[in-house]
């Protein structure tokens, strides 16, 4: 079963991406985000962090960001999950 | 007065014909005036409306959805006028020398020029209202959001050559000596009050919450888009307030 925190993303990146409806629920853990998706330029990864930390109700530092865990939906979830459990 | 029905539309040639660039007078940091640009449906209507764009890419991302608002407004029988801030979009003026105590008296220029009756102010438009006549504040933003935003795009496109940059470090060189950030270069003034000033809540400012739009706002796009659905519910709610 799918977590909160999973539901919230799928829901964010189908925002960004401007994806239809239901599109997001193809992403697997392996999915390519940033590198694989011409889109996803610094501005709309820096959007995307921003509105993480409205919708999450979380601060990333800018140290915390690495290129890993922008590169997959896995890692990006995995990411979100850790800092919501903080 | 009564808006017309929202489906109302007009042919290829007549909106080509009611849409059109306008100059106005705006006044200068250093006390003089230049001609900035407006996008205009102007047919002397009662209902003005001035719309204040978004602030910087959020401005690039929503002015398309802003004309979609407008062409329905203009169907209902208000006029609207879309400006340019100084140092924007047209523009020949610095962006450097502008600051928001310059754009809000920009904007109040606007107003008088155009004889607006009424103001919809897009995001962070909303930190840049002109305290005369009464409107909406669409998803209004606090100036230190949009500022970390653009701090954090400019980080992480510098770690790409190899760079490290810090959102202290950036914050506090541009307070003193201003900043380029995604290609904006902004003025030591207007980093300070970007980092300071929030939305202002007055009376006969209502708040438009991107909720009562539905769907999600067209500014977190990672490409510029529009929405039909969005358009007709921000012009509808602008219809209903002016009809009030």
């Amino acid at each position: 079963m799918r977590t909160d925190t999973d539901h919230k993303l799928r829901k964010l990146l189908t925002d960004v991406l401007g994806l239809k409806p239901g599109q997001a629920d193809g992403f697997d853990a392996d999915s390519g985000l940033f590198g694989y998706l011409p889109e996803l330029d610094s501005m709309a990864v820096a959007g995307l962090l921003t509105e993480m930390e409205d919708r999450f109700d979380i601060v990333i530092d800018e140290d915390e960001i690495e290129a890993e865990m922008m590169e997959t939906y896995g890692a990006l979830l995995a990411f979100a999950e850790a800092k919501r459990d903080r | 007065m009564a808006p017309c029905s929202l489906s109302q539309r007009r042919s290829a040639t007549d909106e080509v014909m009611a849409v059109k660039p306008l100059g106005w007078s705006c006044p200068t940091p250093d006390g003089d005036e230049r001609d900035e640009y407006a996008l205009a449906f102007d047919q002397g209507r009662k209902p003005r409306l001035l719309i204040i764009p978004a602030l910087f890419d959020e401005g690039n991302k929503l002015r398309r959805f802003a004309v979609e608002v407008m062409r329905r407004l203009d169907g209902a029988g208000v006029d609207s006028f879309l400006t340019d801030l100084p140092g924007t979009n047209e523009s020949l003026a610095k962006l450097t020398t502008q600051s928001l105590d310059g754009w809000t008296a920009a904007m109040l220029a606007a107003a008088n020029t155009f004889r607006a009756s009424h103001v919809l102010a897009l995001r962070g438009g909303s930190l840049i209202v002109p305290k005369v006549i009464p409107g909406w504040s669409y998803a209004p933003v606090k100036g230190a959001t949009i500022l970390r935003q653009l701090i954090r795009a400019r980080i992480l496109a510098a770690r790409e050559l190899g760079r490290e940059e810090t959102q202290d470090g950036l914050l506090a060189d541009g307070c003193a000596n201003g900043l380029e950030l995604c290609g904006y270069k902004l003025g030591a003034n207007l980093v300070r009050q970007l980092q300071e000033r929030e939305p202002e809540a007055r009376a006969g400012l209502a708040v438009i919450d991107q909720d009562m739009i539905g769907g999600s706002g067209l500014w977190l796009r990672a490409e510029p888009d529009e929405d039909r659905e969005q358009a007709d519910a921000l012009a509808a709610a602008v219809l209903v307030g002016i009809a009030r």
